[in-house]
């Protein structure tokens, strides 16, 4: 049984999109899933594909929209996993907030639309050896750790809404409060930085003739 | 659920991200990346949590927290990115060189200004 959770292992290090295949063959072979874990196995394929196509598509467009295919499938994983909370703020912030902004910055930044070919840069053979070496790592750590590990889905749901507002503001208020601060410093930095012209005096005080005259 | 499932695809998610964030050549994109890395840790805290079933619910505030901070990191990245943009009319990370080692200045007369902008 060790050796099947190696050999799976090392298939999965030998590459990323082969991985996944791999963890179906680890779910069939041994594990004897359960509907929950088969639901978990696919839509963590659409998942991983997605995030692959992310990082590999050359049309800057495609990768933010397939973004959008990989955090929605992890917020079904969330509520897979009962925490139902978590999934709807993941679609609220990642889906409806995030992938905009990256969007507007995608366009902000003039990104060529259609293919581009130099999206990859050339060390990408270097970083596809670093991360099939951190996968293959990982994954084999992971698999040998957890081996005989289950989850109980069963009994109270763990992550309604109830029970995350009772912990988030019975438990974790103080943290909660540092972090709201934290958003306001972000909302002024993020001001602050995309300024076009900043104030009269930092203008004159560094502003070479060539920004002058673009201003 | 076997454990293994969130972990292994949290892992690979995070490897993915990775592959991204040295791979790839504009900024934007390598946020993207760096969401994908987020995700897949936010991924195991959840995991992690509701197989503790910790009182505290500890790993799922956390997961919020997390995504918090993704919210305030890529606000001011891409802001970031953009004022690079405006300064430097690139947005690619491989041709923001000027403090790498052994590199020659690039020749330009406002290089000094436009570094103290971006610095400033």
């Amino acid at each position: 049984m060790i050796g099947l959770t190696l050999a799976a292992a090392a298939t999965q290090g030998a590459g990323v999109g082969a991985g996944a295949s791999a963890a179906a063959g680890v779910g069939n072979g041994f594990l004897s899933p359960s509907g929950v874990e088969i639901a978990f196995l696919l839509v963590g394929l659409v998942t991983l594909g997605a995030a692959v196509v992310t990082v590999t598509t050359k049309q800057l467009v495609h990768a933010a929209l397939w973004l959008v295919v990989a955090l929605g499938g992890i917020a079904v994983e969330y509520l897979l996993l009962t925490a139902e909370f978590i999934a709807w703020v993941q679609v609220l912030i990642y889906l409806g907030s995030v992938v905009v902004l990256l969007l507007f910055g995608l366009m902000l930044t003039k990104a060529p639309i259609g293919r581009s070919p130099d999206a990859d840069s050339g060390n990408r053979w270097v970083a596809l050896a670093v991360a099939v070496a951190a996968a293959g790592a990982l994954v084999w750590v992971v698999v040998d750790a957890f081996r005989t590990t289950w989850i109980d889905l069963d009994g109270p749901v763990q992550g309604s809404t109830k029970v995350s507002g009772e912990i988030l503001f019975r438990h974790w208020v103080l943290p909660f409060e540092a972090l709201s601060v934290l958003l306001l410093a972000a909302l002024i930095g993020a001001v602050v930085l995309s300024r076009k012209n900043g104030d009269p005096d930092n203008t004159t005080r560094e502003a070479s003739p060539r920004e002058k005259g673009k201003r | 659920m076997h454990l293994a499932y969130p972990a292994v695809l949290a892992a690979l998610l995070f490897c993915t991200g990775l592959y991204g964030v040295l791979a790839r050549r504009n900024a934007v994109l390598v946020l993207m990346s760096v969401e994908l890395m987020l995700n897949a840790v936010n991924l195991n805290l959840v995991a992690f949590d509701v197989w503790l079933r910790d009182a505290l619910h500890a790993g799922q505030a956390l997961t919020l927290f997390t995504i918090a901070i993704a919210a305030a990191e890529i606000g001011i990245g891409l802001a970031i990115v953009l004022m690079v943009y405006r300064n430097r009319g690139t947005s690619d990370v491989d041709r923001l060189r000027d403090t790498a080692e052994g590199n020659e200045p690039a020749p330009g007369p406002d290089q000094s200004s436009v570094r103290s902008e971006v610095t400033a």
